[in-house]
């Protein structure tokens, strides 16, 4: 298809940051971790996200640090490339082009210039079969080198990357599958293997499922299945091998790692307590428990002195070695299932969707953070399987964003259903929502579908439920409550021959509402709560039902059980077209008259981009995925693109997100925003002496602007210059507050710029005539200066600080104080 | 295969008594066991752990310690008292007083010249172990607390010593003390409490490994006399601790029933700074683990659950075979329970009392498998008290359920029993022949008129009973040699013309009763005989041995049958194979000539000598394959090994004269509920 060449389906933004350990750097100032098509750079004292290495064309499965210098890094992903990185500067150094899926990489400090990768054995896609293979890097110059030189180490690959760990200087490779466990011995060239039962007497079950090496001794951890760890020693006798037991954890271990010098192993698992063994003493250990979601993945800083574990609610928490929490990057949180659609906070611009249990998360895709929880249910949530608990199930904001309603549930057969409709405000001083209204029996029976009046004035809900009723909700619309409070309660009850309903939505000005029967669409006017017609297009019950926006409002579009997308036009009431096609998702943009359909067919997902007016898609991505897509929302952009291509014209303004049933958040990408963001990658050169905060771009910045000043005889003469004040302050007020450098550093940096200094010819009392703007320029340069000296001394500069003047300048200073300034006063009066 | 009429006795209240010592023997590959009744008992380390003596015990004879020295086995205990065993004749050769109060540990050095006993008052008392018995040679230096544990360096020039709080290691040649370690006491609460180290170990390295009621195993420098490692173990107490014969594994057993291993192990593989590593746990006991036993190829461990469990370390075994499966001993390889065939009693053997029971009776006839209605309750007619401090011996009631006879170490008595209607009254044989001052193994003729008594003195004394009293009949003894009659399987046959007797040299002498000769000897095996009997009509003796393999051996041609031949040559069944359990008797029924019946603790067994042997692919046990077969396919499928496995726990079972069979069973549940609660621990998710 040459259509969609230029556009790609990508894992960005929300995208999992628990698929791989995360890497600490050796100075333990970054972590890395994959996330989705990318590595992404944070901070571990800041927890800020700083860049991300950009490159790879599908999920990056692995990363590790080369250990032939600290400050480079291999990513391996699906694409079948491996690339090293410099992700200081976030710069690709070399791509290795190996040829089929990888996904896992191992480096060893002994094996240089090889790597160890897991790739799929191609024999066929059912079974899953995994392969350690030995990649020699070939010494070339050039930016992509294809790397040919491979040999297999060996087939009995778990799928698992966590079941492969190289041992004491890489002297040999352990890797377990199932009930084995085998070390590879690169010297001898020799595979030892040891097998456990399946099930001991007590019904343990002994699978593996991660492994750890200890750095110094011949020693190997490994954890299993029913929750024990295993230190296995002498594996170098067939017989004589020894290992012991360690049993704490009630379920998987998920993970293990040795600290680097060896003195400590720690574990996690569902249990989501950071467990750590005394390497020797067994039974000493020490617990952080109350992590959040169950522990996947952990990794130590090469000091010893940071831990990092990645856990199941996508989130990544770094750990002081005296077992302080001491950051949290939380990545979108994704459960079992989103039960709410994907919506767009209208304040924010954020991603809002389930998050914990029981809450809604707002989630910011452009900056791909983690912005706050909603706690909706407002209930504690207990963990145990099988527990019927609330869950926010549809969520809908207004217009402007002021208003946010919600419904949770409870019980899943309707016999026990208990079920509350919410109102939330946006509260200004606080900042967030606020609860306004509970609504406890707002029907009858389950709430199917609810949505605001788009308008800007009147703010107006209606619930569409099981009830074969749809209801139309208002604000303080009630008499007998007091006035000053606005609640809300219910304006209109609207039924059609007893029939469910199974959608309503509003017209883009809010003059129609639309709500299906099962196979019949009522149009009502909201204003006079009169039915205005019904459109049937029989057969098949109505799935979807959507306007169209813009110039394309009066069309009507909806989706049936029978496969039919169908439009209507609402100044004839006749349908304008219809097409036979599975459509599981419709969703409009609102910022256009696009409408994007996913359909699913024969096993993958095709996406249609059309426009209501005429039958003709726009665009057409035929597999995007090979799940179903029952979610999907246009995000809108920060500046839009400005392409021309017809197939990439609807990405411009907003971009189209959508979550597989996999729950993988997958966005498409144009070739132009690509090179937008490769470019402005690049021009990130930093010195790596200084975390890359925002705030040490800010500094960085000033400083190179110094030291040209300082290399200035005269700088005050220096036009261009004086402008760079306001921005500094500019800049210094737009930095978020938590990347700042503490208030008494900036205080007296920030108080200095606005004072006069004494080393100026200011003091003339003469001088109080001048030019209000001369004046300020003036005051802006004096910063300036002041700023440079504030820096010089924040930095520790044993320079000496006071003005560098000559003695014979010092002269002339005092001369030119002397003299007689008056005669400026006539210069000045008769400027205009 | 045939059915029975099943008496099912549950009503013997056997309780196997706590261990309290062990003691391995690596020369002779016997494992010591010393119980808390004050009996030892000597297994078979080689030979599938077959009981091979059993010396009882007195009252008031509390064990404390065992040590072999070269092939004399000692013991020491809180009567103060050092004792030797005279293992050929079962019993205790003397006991020499230490005069130190109550001895808590005794050991011996490696060259066998030396015994060090740890007593009360704080001596180590030094014993010159000659060639007949012992003699006091010096004190250590006197301490102010008790020795608990002690340990000699292997080259036998200094002694670790274990005592309250703290170590001492001594200078043999000058007795005084050269380093004293002190042990660290609990945290918290346990500080006020004193930590006593219940055991150390030397190793020749120098290093000293001691276990401690903290919980604690740790690991000391002799030379410097300071703490190198310490491993916490246990919450509660390290009770015994013992080391492999080249200093590679150690095994520590804790009161919460768990023995944990630890393995001298090079921390970086190829390189030879080792350390000793904790490694693996087992836990088959429920309570306190008095003493461990690190033998070759396994662990051995006993305690207060009277169990002897041998868990074989796979890593060291050459070949895995039944002999190197786990095995827990729970009863004594030889029968408690005699009984009166054609009276129908029973009498159950007791460490210090005998109980004579009658049978009940039961109605009418049932189904295969169904329980009977009880007439008539069994029920207990007699209980004998032992004359004195020692225990039962051996003990045996005749046939037609008169004579009732037990022996102690020092003294045998014969009773007569007089049962009119429901007035039981007996009276004791006063004037008994000379030779009848003790045996080792009693066995009544089938018809009640005699008694075989296997002497100390190398032989089987023959007395004939009468209404009046007895009479020494004669003397059998073996051909050649001065051997004497160790463990006595004794059976008499049925006409009274033949007997066989065994000894622990695994020898099994026939007589004839007639000419009271030496009739012929059967060729030694390697392994020990557990059961015999005699074919009632065939004169064949049949013999089980403790390696599971069986033999038929015809006394009038004096060689081995045809069928013996055949099962020697096909070899018999894995399944079979792989008990762990010795036969304990062997019975044939004169219904069918060709059946043999056997059993041992887990299962009753028939064969069938007509039908076939089963080979390795044949299902073994195949009584519901044969079941769901039509009737003529049966023979086709079946062979010649019926095993039954209805019945568990097996003490002893016989064939009475009216065709029923008694089965004495004590289920282990039984026996685990009668024994003192163990430390509470705290188990996940309860």
């Amino acid at each position: 298809m040459v259509e969609t060449s230029d556009i790609r389906v990508v894992r960005c933004g929300g995208s999992k940051v628990n698929l791989t350990p995360p890497i600490i750097s050796s100075d333990s100032r970054f972590v890395l971790c994959t996330s989705g098509d990318l590595v992404k750079v944070y901070s571990t004292r800041t927890e800020e996200w700083l860049h991300s290495l950009q490159g790879h064309t599908n999920q990056v499965t692995g990363i590790t640090l080369n250990p032939a210098n600290h400050l480079q890094v291999y990513s391996c992903s699906v694409d079948g490339t491996v690339k090293l990185w410099d992700f200081i500067d976030g710069i690709l150094i070399k791509t290795f082009v190996i040829g089929c899926p990888l996904f896992a990489i191992y480096v060893s400090e002994k094996h240089t210039g090889v790597l160890f990768l897991h790739v799929s054995m191609a024999t066929d896609s059912k079974n899953e079969c995994f392969q350690l293979v030995s990649v020699h890097l070939p010494k070339s110059a050039e930016q992509e080198v294809e790397a040919k030189e491979m040999s297999a180490v060996s087939s009995h690959i778990s799928k698992n990357p966590s079941c492969t760990a190289f041992g004491r200087g890489g002297e040999y490779i352990a890797f377990a599958r199932h009930l084995q466990l085998n070390v590879y011995f690169f010297r001898k060239q020799k595979t030892y293997s040891f097998s456990l039962k399946a099930t001991d007497k007590k019904g343990a079950k002994n699978a593996f499922t991660c492994i750890a090496c200890h750095p110094t001794d011949d020693c190997i951890a490994t954890g299993h299945e029913d929750g024990k760890i295993r230190l296995w020693r002498n594996f170098i006798h067939k017989k004589e091998y020894t290992y012991s037991t360690q049993h704490w954890h009630h379920n998987a271990v998920n993970t293990l790692c040795f600290t680097p010098e060896g003195t400590h192993l720690l574990s996690g698992g569902i249990e989501s307590v950071l467990v750590q063994w005394q390497y020797g003493a067994d039974n000493r250990k020490e617990f952080l428990p109350r992590l959040g979601g169950s522990i996947l993945h952990i990794s130590a800083s090469s000091d010893g002195q940071l831990f990092c574990t990645s856990h199941s609610d996508n989130k990544i928490t770094v750990i002081e070695s005296s077992f302080k929490v001491c950051g949290v990057i939380q990545g979108l949180v994704k459960g079992d299932a989103v039960l709410t659609d994907l919506m767009i906070d209208p304040r924010s611009k954020a991603l809002v969707l389930n998050g914990k249990p029981g809450h809604l998360q707002f989630y910011s895709l452009l900056r791909d953070k983690h912005l706050y929880n909603l706690d909706i249910v407002q209930q504690e949530y207990i963990y145990e399987a099988g527990l019927d608990q609330f869950e926010v199930v549809k969520a809908a904001f207004d217009i402007k964003g002021s208003w946010l309603a919600t419904v949770e549930e409870r019980g899943k057969k309707s016999s026990d259903l208990e079920f509350f409709l919410k109102l939330w405000a946006f509260d200004e001083r606080t900042q967030s929502f606020v609860l306004n209204t509970t609504i406890t029996a707002a029907h009858t029976d389950r709430i199917i579908s609810m949505c605001f009046s788009s308008s800007e004035e009147t703010t107006m809900l209606v619930t569409a439920a099981e009830d074969s009723q749809f209801k139309a909700w208002c604000q303080g619309a009630d008499a007998d409550t007091q006035q000053d409070q606005n609640f809300w309660s219910c304006d209109f009850v609207g039924s059609y021959h007893k029939l469910n309903p199974t959608n309503c939505s509003f017209s883009a000005d809010s003059s129609l509402l639309a709500v299906s029967f099962q196979e019949v669409i009522t149009i009502w006017s909201p204003d006079t709560w009169e039915m205005l017609t019904t459109l049937c297009q029989p057969p098949g019950v109505i799935r979807d039902l959507c306007f169209g926006r813009l110039s394309c409002s009066k069309y009507l579009l909806g989706t049936t059980t029978k496969n039919l997308l169908c439009c209507w036009n609402l100044l004839t009431c006749e349908l304008e077209w219809s097409t036979s096609v599975d459509v599981s998702k419709l969703q409009p943009d609102p910022f256009s008259e696009n409408v994007a359909a996913f359909s699913y067919q024969s096993k993958h997902t095709d996406l249609f981009v059309f426009k209501p007016s005429e039958p003709r898609p726009l665009f057409t991505n035929k597999n995007v995925c090979s799940e179903k897509v029952h979610r999907a929302v246009f995000v809108p952009r920060e500046e839009p693109l400005n392409s021309c291509d017809e197939s990439t014209q609807w990405l411009n303004r907003s971009q189209l997100y959508f979550l597989t049933q996999n729950m993988d958040l997958l966005t498409f990408s144009t070739a132009t925003e690509e090179d937008r963001m490769l470019s402005s990658s690049k021009q990130l050169v930093i010195d790596d002496s200084v975390a890359v905060t925002p705030f040490y771009l800010l500094l960085g910045k000033h400083r190179q602007q110094q030291q040209k000043l300082n290399t200035q005889s005269h700088p005050v003469s220096d036009k261009p210059q004086q402008t760079q004040g306001s921005v500094t302050i500019k800049e210094l007020l737009h930095t978020p507050a938590h990347v700042l450098p503490a208030a008494s550093v900036l205080c007296s940096m920030f108080v200095n710029s606005f004072l006069i200094s004494n080393t100026g010819v200011q003091q003339d009392p003469l001088r109080e005539e001048m030019d209000s703007e001369k004046e300020e320029e003036d005051s802006e340069e004096e910063m300036e200066a002041c700023d440079s000296q504030q820096e010089l001394r924040a930095q520790g500069s044993v320079d000496e600080v006071t003005p560098k003047l000559s003695k014979a300048q010092e002269r002339e200073l005092k001369r030119v104080r002397k003299t007689d300034f008056s005669w400026m006063a006539g210069l000045i009066d008769s400027k205009p | 295969m045939g059915e029975f009429k099943v008496h099912r006795v549950r009503f013997f209240d056997y309780m196997p008594s706590g261990i309290r010592a062990l003691a391995f023997n690596r020369d002779i590959e016997r494992i010591a066991v010393a119980r808390m009744d004050g009996s030892v008992e000597v297994f078979h380390c080689s030979d599938r752990f077959f009981q091979e003596k059993i010396i009882p015990g007195r009252e008031q004879c509390g064990i404390e310690g065992l040590s072999w020295v070269g092939e004399r086995l000692f013991s020491a205990g809180l009567n103060g008292g050092i004792t030797e065993y005279d293992l050929t004749n079962q019993k205790v050769k003397y006991t020499v007083d230490a005069y130190g109060g109550p001895i808590w540990t005794i050991a011996g050095n490696q060259q066998g010249t030396h015994l060090a006993v740890g007593c009360e008052d704080g001596t180590v008392k030094l014993f010159e172990v000659n060639e007949d018995k012992i003699q006091f040679e010096r004190n250590l230096d006197r301490q102010k607390s008790r020795i608990i544990s002690l340990s000699w360096h292997p080259s036998g020039s200094k002694i670790a010593a274990g005592m309250m709080d703290m170590i001492q290691i001594f200078n043999v040649e000058t007795g005084h003390s050269v380093h004293r370690l002190l042990a660290d006491r609990g945290v918290g609460t346990s500080r006020s409490k004193e930590c006593v180290v219940w055991s150390v170990v030397y190793l020749s390295d120098g290093t000293i490994i001691s276990g401690d009621s903290v919980g604690m195993v740790k690991l000391w420098d002799d030379q410097t006399g300071t703490l190198i490692k310490s491993h916490n173990v246990t919450k509660c107490d390290v009770l015994a601790l013992s080391v492999s014969q080249n200093e590679d594994s150690l095994v520590a057993g804790t009161s919460e029933g768990t023995v944990v291993q630890f393995q001298f192990i090079s921390m970086v593989l190829g390189k030879d700074d080792k350390e000793w590593v904790r490694t693996r746990t087992f836990k088959n006991h429920t309570h306190d683990i008095r003493a461990v036993a690190e033998i070759t190829t396994a662990v051995v461990s006993g305690g207060m659950d009277a169990q002897l469990v041998v868990r074989p370390l796979l890593d060291k075994v050459e070949v895995r075979s039944a002999a190197s499966a786990l095995r827990k001993i729970h009863f004594p390889h030889r029968r408690l329970v005699s009984c009166a065939r054609k009276s129908g009693l029973m009498l159950f053997q007791y460490p210090g009392h005998l109980e004579l029971w009658r049978l009940g009776e039961s109605e009418g006839k049932g189904m295969p498998g169904s329980s009977l209605f009880v007439k008539r309750n069994p029920e207990k007619l007699l209980h004998l008290k032992v004359k004195g401090e020692d225990h039962i011996r051996c003990s045996a009631v005749s046939p037609c359920g008169e004579w009732i006879v037990y022996s102690t170490a020092s003294s045998l008595r014969l009773y007569r029993l007089h049962c009119d209607n429901n007035n039981v009254s007996i009276t004791k044989i006063s004037k008994l022949p000379m030779v009848l001052s003790s045996a080792n193994q009693l066995c009544f003729s089938s018809d009640s008129s005699h008694l075989f008594s296997a002497s100390t003195q190398s032989s089987v004394h023959l007395v004939s009973l009468s209404q009046s009293g007895c009479k020494f009949v004669g003397t059998l003894k073996p051909k050649s040699g001065e051997r004497t009659i160790g463990f006595g399987v004794l059976h008499i046959i049925e006409d009274g013309k033949w007997l066989a007797s065994a000894n622990s040299d695994h020898e099994v002498h026939i007589y004839n009763l007639q000419t009271r000769k030496a009739h012929c000897t059967v060729p030694v095996y390697s392994s020990a005989v557990t059961a015999m009997g005699i074919h009632p009509t065939t004169n064949c003796l049949f013999m089980m041995y403790a390696d599971q393999q069986m033999c038929e051996y015809s006394i009038e041609q004096k060689q081995y049958t045809d069928w013996s031949r055949m099962v020697q040559r096909k070899g018999l069944h894995r399944f079979w194979m792989e008990r762990d359990t010795p036969c304990l008797n062997v019975m044939f029924n004169p219904q069918h000539p060709s059946h043999v019946i056997l059993h041992d603790t887990y299962m009753l067994c028939i064969i069938d000598q007509s039908l076939p042997l089963p080979d390795d692919k044949t299902q073994f046990y195949n009584q519901l394959t044969l079941k769901s077969l039509p009737e003529e396919q049966r023979k086709s499928h079946s062979h010649a090994f019926k095993v039954c496995k209805t019945f568990k726990d097996i003490l002893c079972v016989e064939l009475m004269s009216d065709q029923s069979l008694v089965v004495v069973e004590r289920p282990l549940e039984d026996v685990a509920s009668q024994l003192p609660a163990p430390i509470k621990q705290k188990k996940f998710a309860t």
